[in-house]
């Protein structure tokens, strides 16, 4: 009986020859993720075990990219608890100022996340690694804080989910819409404890921006991590970046799977997650006229190039309806000035776009586009949860860069192909 | 372990920004995030809660983000322990990592309402409605979990290993 792909990679960071969905194992961690809301408690718990020094410097990142710029006292506060004690544990992996990026999109373009790794991130969307064919999960700020004392974790190895997904995407259908398609068709329960390994032939030939996407979002949907077997695309990302030695796994032909599902992405067209959940989905012909007050194109999910050049295509010579704050939030500093370079910020604020530093405060409520009572917003990130971007009465609903560049335009949920 | 207290239903997919809305998280001092626990699904829950009260969910309770804040929030608050349909994967990590007594069982839920009292005995794996003596069985809790709680939480237990 063969082994999934996570299998391998959990396996590969235990003393053990043989490794089977269900079971509890202790495994080695290779890097380890915190942000300046969920290092704090980690900080904490470390120094009430009498931590002295971190496993390793070089296998931590800190990332301070959620209420920053400092949005208050508070936050900053949170900041520079986290900086003194990155600069005392001299943590290789530090970013804050000017160098920091959104962390799901900064630690795989700096290269610090590669394919084989183990992953563990004191935030939900660490699962956004599975796409470079890592094993990478989110997991609590205690959790963290025990590895940066020991440098392994408690694991239970997941049952896996195969997804094969075959069809060629419609125009303006991406990895957002594929995920989000998944999420609604299995439930925000649907992959509860399990690992969502996603195959097929429109997966061989997805970009790997389409992948960070889904693998982000395998989350919304209960997944202990999302994954992709790496491939020449893979490799053409990685190569450039790595600083170590990586490898690549992949799933046997006999490896077993609680459940197979198949897809034809043919016929998926644009999807949107209506508020309150991101499983509540509806292709964009069945979206209705809904009016939107914000739009926003970023975060971790849809904050990348690749992503800033599509809204870009559909916000050329256009602008963001009178009514409608349009916010671009390029998610790293390399991808700010690839946009400049590229003409893609010029693009956006003659669109009438504010342009955000990099910064998750947008998508969770934190700051820096918070929705008032009664509003509503089309956005590119991956929650929309009761109150998620501000009012308890606020509406969000998820959709591809795509999607909310037409909306901006039209101030209602539109497609590109209405313009 | 031994659990009496007063019942505060949700209903599923109860998710960490409604437990502990994002815009609380610049800070992680219990009190304060406790002030605010739930705040966005009933404005009301801090104020009229109980020390000993217990938060009975449905499906997937503790979805969305991975904040231990959320945990903290309800502990802090004065919930004795959570018993829900299912727990989201992280929040139940951080649960037994950080010391939130939490049980499955997929048929109290339906059979009771908010406000009445229960009785959760760890030990003989049941839950009673106190007022007409009804018993449910709760999902045994694994092993390594038991020892988690037994040493209280995952730092001690680094520590006595």
């Amino acid at each position: 009986m063969g082994n999934t792909i996570t299998e391998k990679i959990l396996m590969a960071h235990t003393g053990l020859k043989k490794i089977s969905a269900g079971q509890l194992i202790n495994a080695r961690v290779d890097i380890a993720l915190g942000n300046d809301v969920t290092a704090p408690i980690a900080i904490n718990e470390f120094q009430k075990a009498g931590g002295k020094k971190v496993f390793d410097k070089n296998k931590i990142a800190l990332v301070l990219d959620h209420f920053t710029p400092n949005k208050d006292i508070n936050s900053a506060q949170q900041c520079k608890a986290v900086r003194e004690f990155a600069l005392k544990q001299k943590v290789t992996h530090f970013y804050e100022g000017g160098q920091v990026g959104i962390e799901h999109a900064l630690l795989p373009e700096q290269g610090i996340v590669l394919p084989g790794d183990l992953v563990i991130g004191a935030d939900s969307h660490t699962c956004t690694y599975g796409a470079l064919g890592a094993f990478a999960t989110g997991v609590g700020s205690t959790d963290l804080a025990a590895v940066m004392l020991t440098g392994e974790l408690w694991f239970k190895v997941p049952q896996s989910i195969k997804f094969v997904i075959y069809g060629k995407l419609q125009k303006w259908v991406s990895g957002k819409d594929l995920i989000l398609h998944i999420i609604g068709r299995i439930g925000v329960d649907g992959a509860l404890y399990k690992a969502m390994e996603f195959t097929g032939e429109t997966i061989g030939k997805l970009p790997m921006a389409d992948r960070l996407s889904m693998a982000n979002m395998a989350i919304e949907a209960g997944a202990k991590n999302g994954i992709f077997a790496p491939d020449a695309i893979t490799r053409e990302y990685v190569k450039k970046r790595a600083k170590r030695d990586y490898k690549f796994y992949s799933s046997d032909a006999d490896a077993v799977y609680s459940d197979i599902i198949e897809i034809n992405a043919g016929g998926i067209e644009p999807q949107v997650a209506f508020p309150h959940l991101p499983s509540n989905v509806k292709p964009i012909s069945k979206a209705g006229k809904v009016k939107i007050d914000q739009s926003l194109i970023g975060s971790c999910t849809n904050g990348r190039i690749e992503d800033l050049r599509i809204a870009a295509q559909i916000l050329k010579k256009r602008k963001a309806a009178s009514n409608v704050r349009l916010i671009v939030v390029p998610a790293t500093p390399a991808i700010y000035k690839q946009a400049l370079k590229e003409g893609l910020i010029e693009i956006f604020m003659n669109a009438d776009a504010i342009i955000s530093p990099p910064s998750c405060g947008a998508c969770l409520g934190g700051h820096m586009g918070i929705l008032a009572e009664g509003e509503r917003a089309i956005t590119t990130t991956n929650r929309n949860f009761v109150g998620r971007m501000g009012h308890p009465k606020s509406e969000v609903y998820l959709a591809s860069p795509a999607v909310a560049a037409a909306s901006a335009v039209l101030g209602r949920i539109a497609s590109p192909a209405e313009l | 372990m031994i659990f009496k207290g007063r019942v505060w239903k949700f209903g599923d997919n109860v998710d960490t920004d409604a437990i502990i809305p994002a815009r609380y998280l610049t800070t992680s001092d219990p009190r304060e995030l406790a002030a605010h626990c739930m705040e966005d699904t009933d404005p009301n829950f801090v104020a009229r809660v109980k020390t000993g009260d217990i938060i009975l969910g449905g499906e997937n309770f503790g979805c969305g983000s991975s904040r231990e804040h959320a945990p903290i929030a309800i502990k802090a608050a004065g919930i004795s322990c959570v018993v829900a349909k299912s727990f989201a994967r992280i929040f139940y990590r951080n649960a037994f990592n950080m010391g939130l007594p939490i049980f499955e069982s997929r048929e109290l839920g339906d059979a009771i309402k908010e406000g009445e009292k229960i009785t959760v005995d760890s030990a003989k794996g049941t839950i009673t409605v106190t007022k007409e003596n009804k018993s449910f069985t709760i999902n045994p809790i694994p092993p390594f979990m038991e020892q988690l709680i037994a040493d209280g939480g995952l730092m001690k237990h680094i520590a006595k290993k």
